[in-house]
């Protein structure tokens, strides 16, 4: 299997999120630069990191949305392609529009960069089938625009399509209704605040739910 | 032609550094700050060589839905100002 890492200027987790594909899931990984538009159709996982895309200018991820290779997403994420984006990556794609809402500066200003409890919201999705909901994830978060928004018509609408993937048991920056982690309706593209790509080795493996969800769900459609 | 955009926060998305300043300047002794919101101001400097004010205004507006502000979070203003 083939997955792809993208680095935009100032992407800072391209590096553990290759680490974690090429050494612990055993995939063969290539990395893109932003520049670099492509057909991405070889790829069974494109990952947009995490980061500060463009120095966080304007908004976090709104250049990155525009970039060359964000073409490319796109097109990939339409046709089906798994597209995971982890922190800044969840923000270029909420800014892409391949998912809802926006992501704001967290309440308390603060930014902030410890382990934080989640749970598995639900688990029909390439995601987190592997896991069951309601189960808790411990797995680190580092960002001071987490605050996931979302209107609350397009919210109630998510939750009963199942795209409330993970939730906050508590609360870090409030986000509304707890939100960690969102996929779109066709449950092809997740993006999430907490990092996976850190949790995956040594210190913990709870990251690890979610990529052995992703390799089932690859493995099931061949 | 210059171009000036502001940008906030909508008012339903609440501002958390709009209301730790607040805080701030209420802590310093203006008590008559009710509320502060923080936004940004966005100068654009435009070749309308052969262009109406009308229609540098839309190509400003369309600058602010594709990418000066989020539709989702923010909402703008702008002015075009001058030759």
């Amino acid at each position: 299997m083939k997955a792809a890492v993208i680095t935009f200027p100032g992407s800072n987790c391209d590096d553990d999120t290759v680490f974690t594909l090429q050494q612990t899931l055993e995939l063969e990984v290539d990395r893109l630069w932003h520049k670099d538009a492509k057909d991405l159709g070889e790829y069974q996982l494109v990952v947009v990191p995490g980061g500060f895309s463009y120095g966080d200018y304007l908004r976090c991820g709104a250049v990155a949305s525009h970039s060359p290779i964000m073409g490319s997403v796109k097109e990939f994420a339409a046709n089906g392609g798994l597209t995971l984006g982890i922190c800044n990556g969840f923000q270029v794609l909420c800014e892409s529009g391949l998912l809802p809402g926006a992501l704001v500066r967290n309440l308390g200003t603060n930014f902030i960069c410890r382990d934080v409890s989640l749970r598995v919201a639900s688990t029909d999705n390439p995601w987190t089938n592997q896991l069951k909901e309601g189960d808790e994830l411990v797995l680190p978060i580092a960002h001071s625009e987490g605050r996931y928004i979302v209107e609350e018509s397009v919210y109630s609408a998510m939750k009963e399509k199942g795209q409330i993937v993970l939730s906050y048991a508590a609360n870090p920056n409030g986000s509304l209704f707890d939100i960690a982690g969102v996929c779109n309706e066709a449950k092809n593209v997740f993006g999430l605040m907490p990092h996976p790509e850190r949790a995956s080795d040594l210190r913990t493996r709870h990251g690890m739910g979610i990529w052995q969800s992703f390799l089932n769900w690859s493995a099931e459609q061949k | 032609m210059k171009a000036l955009v502001e940008i906030f926060y909508k008012d339903s998305v609440f501002d958390p550094q709009g209301n730790t300043i607040c805080q701030s300047l209420q802590r310093l002794g203006f008590r008559r700050v009710k509320d502060v919101r923080i936004g940004k101001v966005v100068q654009l400097e435009l070749d309308t060589d052969g262009q109406s004010a009308a229609d540098a205004k839309k190509d400003v507006e369309n600058m602010c839905e594709k990418l000066l502000a989020n539709p989702v979070i923010e909402s703008y203003t702008l002015q075009i100002e001058g030759k």
